[in-house]
């Protein structure tokens, strides 16, 4: 399976490392409450509460370097407007990735 | 070249910061979480750049720009491609880049946009405008003022040549605007046209007689043709 990785926002930092901590700290900050507002609307069958949230989930995803985990969450997206479930399962295998990949992170920092 | 950022993710709002710091003579001026404020920011200053998220709640980002009277070039920023084509009906729309955004793409980006030449803008919201609803609520643009209503206050709305009048519990409103757009803007179990002038709440309906219907104290026409669904919409015995 695909993992998360660091590749893009190297790119991106240009070897700044402090620009690189500071957007993995947001992303620690931002991903655990998105995660958790996910899986509250999907307990509630809230779909497109909970599609807005696998939006914002997509751009991390994306971010930490999951290509194929960044099509899995947007067919997902796509479902869950039309009131589908469909993906859930793999959509939800790519959170816990990045939920182990973050809190090793909180390691390395 | 001064720019703003438009985006409800702090994540995006930092990537996009970053990239513009690796374009020399681009200055970020500021950076917004949600259209409103960034509306209130250009009726102040001038810019010529803003990088604008479409998907964001309340107020999106076409949304945004059709509320801008003369808008300065726009890059959207976007987790979606499905937007490009609505994108291409904007004149001052210069480039779609799809995050996640990376730094050749982002000059490229920059290097088209002062190829093509738009207007700056003047930091004005249209003069009257209908705007963007967003759950319970509706925005009326009116004198550079964002109004906000309650959408179940509306009991009717009125098409007077080029403008709309709306009627609330509080207070009424002139708009520029048509009948046809608000009416996209309301939700359709509790408004309904019935009348090429009018659209009514229905649940704010007193009497119903051959043709007509008393809201409150306005007596308005029914035509043939939406009479039927009326009465469908009606809890008869």
């Amino acid at each position: 399976m695909e993992q998360p990785n660091l590749s893009y926002i190297n790119d991106l930092s240009g070897g700044d490392e402090s620009f690189k901590e500071k957007l993995i700290n947001i992303i620690r900050m931002e991903f655990p409450n998105e995660r958790e507002i996910y899986f509250k609307n999907i307990e509630s069958k809230k779909f497109k509460e909970a599609a807005e949230v696998v939006h914002k989930l997509k751009h991390k995803i994306s971010i930490l370097g999951l290509e194929k985990g960044y099509e899995v969450a947007a067919n997902f997206e796509n479902n869950l407007i039309q009131n589908s479930e469909l993906g859930k399962v793999d959509f939800e295998s790519i959170l816990s990735a990045i939920t182990d990949f973050l809190a090793s992170y909180d390691v390395i920092l | 070249m001064n720019c703003i950022i438009i985006d409800d993710e702090v994540t995006a709002r930092v990537i996009i910061e970053q990239l513009c710091s690796k374009i020399p003579d681009l200055n970020v001026l500021d950076a917004f979480p949600d259209a409103m404020q960034a509306i209130k920011y250009l009726n102040q200053n001038e810019v010529d750049i803003i990088f604008l998220d479409i998907h964001m709640p309340d107020f999106n980002g076409f949304d945004f720009i059709q509320a801008l009277k003369n808008p300065p070039k726009i890059i959207l920023t976007t987790s979606d491609s499905q937007f490009a084509i609505e994108a291409f009906e904007y004149d001052c729309i210069v480039d779609y880049l799809v995050k996640p955004i990376v730094l050749p793409r982002f000059k490229r980006a920059i290097k088209k946009s002062l190829a093509i030449a738009v207007k700056p803008s003047e930091g004005l919201l249209n003069s009257v405008n209908i705007a963007v609803s967003s759950g319970d609520y509706l925005y009326i643009n009116i004198d550079r003022r964002l109004i906000k209503i309650d959408i179940p206050s509306i009991y009717l709305v009125e098409a007077k040549g080029d403008y709309i009048h709306l009627k609330t519990e509080s207070k009424n409103y002139t708009v520029h605007s048509t009948l046809k757009k608000i009416e996209e803007k309301l939700p359709d179990d509790l408004f309904l046209k019935v009348h090429r002038s009018f659209i009514i709440n229905v649940q704010e309906i007193i009497d119903i007689e051959d043709n007509s219907v008393l809201i409150k104290k306005d007596i308005i026409p029914v035509s043939r043709s939406n009479r039927a669904e009326l009465m469908k919409r009606l809890n008869l015995l």
